[in-house]
């Protein structure tokens, strides 16, 4: 699905020269900025910061420039019908929130819900990864199904992370990208604070 | 249970006269798959019985609590043996609290031992850490969702043909390549002092990471960290034909730098 830059093509190479230009059908230098926009706009799926770069590569200080791009575009589509953001596998342009709500005159769609199982499921696996599916099971006090599991993997949101060392060497399971990618995070500091407080005191019996 | 008193009945369900609204959310014995959907488990029924009745999660009267959870099993249907098993096994555990509670108790101890020596310990801890749980899935339900409340911008590209670069290039030059990379890190990091030799195994993994997360063709010199100099050259070079050897990554030693790509992840 993603789309592949291949391959690679300069498109406003500083040194290029008319033939080469004309060669790529380019008549003049296209905008940096105009460039990101577009390589944005254009994928299906987030772009990485590394394939934003080598759009810039033929600039020596791309890393910055690339910051300063982004950091304008971010500017730019403030308070406007979409945002640009960064999740975990790169940027996208996405309809906000707000937005989206405004739009559901529109869309006859329920919103589709996640079941409470799948939903605790994936909070232990996220807060607690890596982790195997019986230190799930404990935790739930209750059998993990194959078909919640398969879900999970099959969305992409959880991946096998490798067998613990301890008899039986199961398997332990992390969450993805795609998962942030899905929750609209960057990385999984940006999760919701894990009520870890709440002490268990003193009983009194 | 609720009585049945001689009057009218609000209600019939399935041909039982109702009389009284039940004091709680009814299940029918009938309808298991609505129960076992409605609790998540024995904890979540144990955690449900408790907020019904506004216990105390740190002081739970065992007695109580175990015959309302012991009447909720008796409704489920035995047939699905393999899930009542674990309510079965609560329901066990329950009853051995209490017959623990109910044997006498020493009397010099102190308060870290008290806690320690409450049966009832173990199963508050794992219904605390279920119940944080619990409100991390509600927590994790109100992010804000890809393609439900967050809508994904395409726009139109016209399709264009991207012309290919094929240069014909002899092997020696990947060589050459190599030598030029190598003196232009000397020049350009010879002040850099690095403690340690780097890992060709690790960065192995880093390479393969920067490859697959870019999806493209990218010259080798993309590759290196800045500020590691030869050594940091040589291992991410070596790095790069290990790849290749395995099979992980493909490179075209016709492009004038070298590029590689890594092949779709299985």
């Amino acid at each position: 699905m993603r789309r592949k830059i291949f391959p690679y093509v300069p498109m406003s190479h500083p040194e290029m020269n008319d033939e080469q230009a004309e060669a790529l059908g380019i008549s003049e230098t296209i905008p940096p900025i105009a460039l990101v926009e577009a390589a944005i706009f254009a994928a299906i799926e987030p772009v990485p910061s590394g394939q934003l770069e080598l759009l810039l590569s033929a600039y020596p200080d791309a890393q910055t420039r690339l910051a300063e791009i982004l950091l304008t575009l971010e500017n730019h589509y403030q308070d406007r019908g979409v945002e640009l953001v960064q999740v975990a596998s790169g940027w996208r342009f996405q309809i906000p929130k707000a937005v989206t709500l405004g739009l559901e005159p529109l869309y006859q769609e329920k919103p589709k819900r996640l079941s409470r199982v799948i939903l605790e499921t994936l909070a232990i696996i996220a807060y607690r990864q890596p982790i195997t599916r019986a230190e799930i099971e404990a935790l739930r006090g209750v059998a993990v199904s194959a078909e919640v599991l398969k879900t999970l993997l099959d969305r992409q949101w959880i991946c096998p992370l490798g067998p613990k060392e301890q008899p039986g060497r199961p398997m332990q399971y992390g969450t993805t990208q795609g998962f942030l990618d899905y929750f609209n995070l960057q990385s999984l500091d940006e999760l919701p604070a894990f009520d870890a407080e709440n002490p268990i005191p003193i009983l009194d019996c | 249970m609720v009585a049945i008193l001689e009057t009218k009945p609000l209600a019939t369900v399935n041909g039982e006269a109702w009389h009284k609204w039940p004091k709680d959310l009814y299940i029918p014995p009938e309808a298991l798959a609505v129960c076992l959907d409605q609790f998540e488990g024995p904890l979540d029924l144990l955690l449900y019985l408790i907020r019904k009745h506004n216990l105390d999660i740190l002081d739970i009267p065992v007695f109580s609590v175990t015959q309302q959870y012991l009447a909720y099993i008796a409704d489920m249907d035995v047939s699905r043996a393999e899930l009542a098993a674990e309510y079965l096994v609560m329901a066990a555990y329950l009853v051995e609290i209490k017959s623990r509670l109910l044997l006498p108790r020493q009397e010099f101890v102190d308060d870290v031992s008290k806690f320690e020596d409450d049966p009832r310990a173990d199963l508050v801890a794992k219904l605390l850490e279920y119940q944080r749980f619990q409100r991390a899935a509600q927590d994790l339900d109100e992010l804000p969702r890809w393609e439900r409340d967050l809508l994904p911008v395409q726009v139109y590209m016209p399709p264009t043909q991207f012309s290919q670069r094929w240069v014909a290039i002899p092997l020696n030059e990947l060589f050459s390549t190599m030598g030029s990379l190598i003196e232009r890190q000397r020049v350009l990091t010879h002040h850099v002092i690095l403690p340690e030799a780097y890992s060709t195994r690790e960065r192995m993994g880093e390479v393969l990471i920067k490859l697959r997360q870019t999806q493209a063709w990218v010259p080798f010199v993309f590759l290196l960290c800045s500020g590691e100099g030869r050594p940091g050259v040589v291992v991410t070079f070596l790095a790069v034909l290990e790849l290749i050897k395995e099979g992980l990554v493909e490179a075209d030693n016709e492009a004038e730098d070298f590029s590689v790509c890594a092949h779709e992840p299985p």
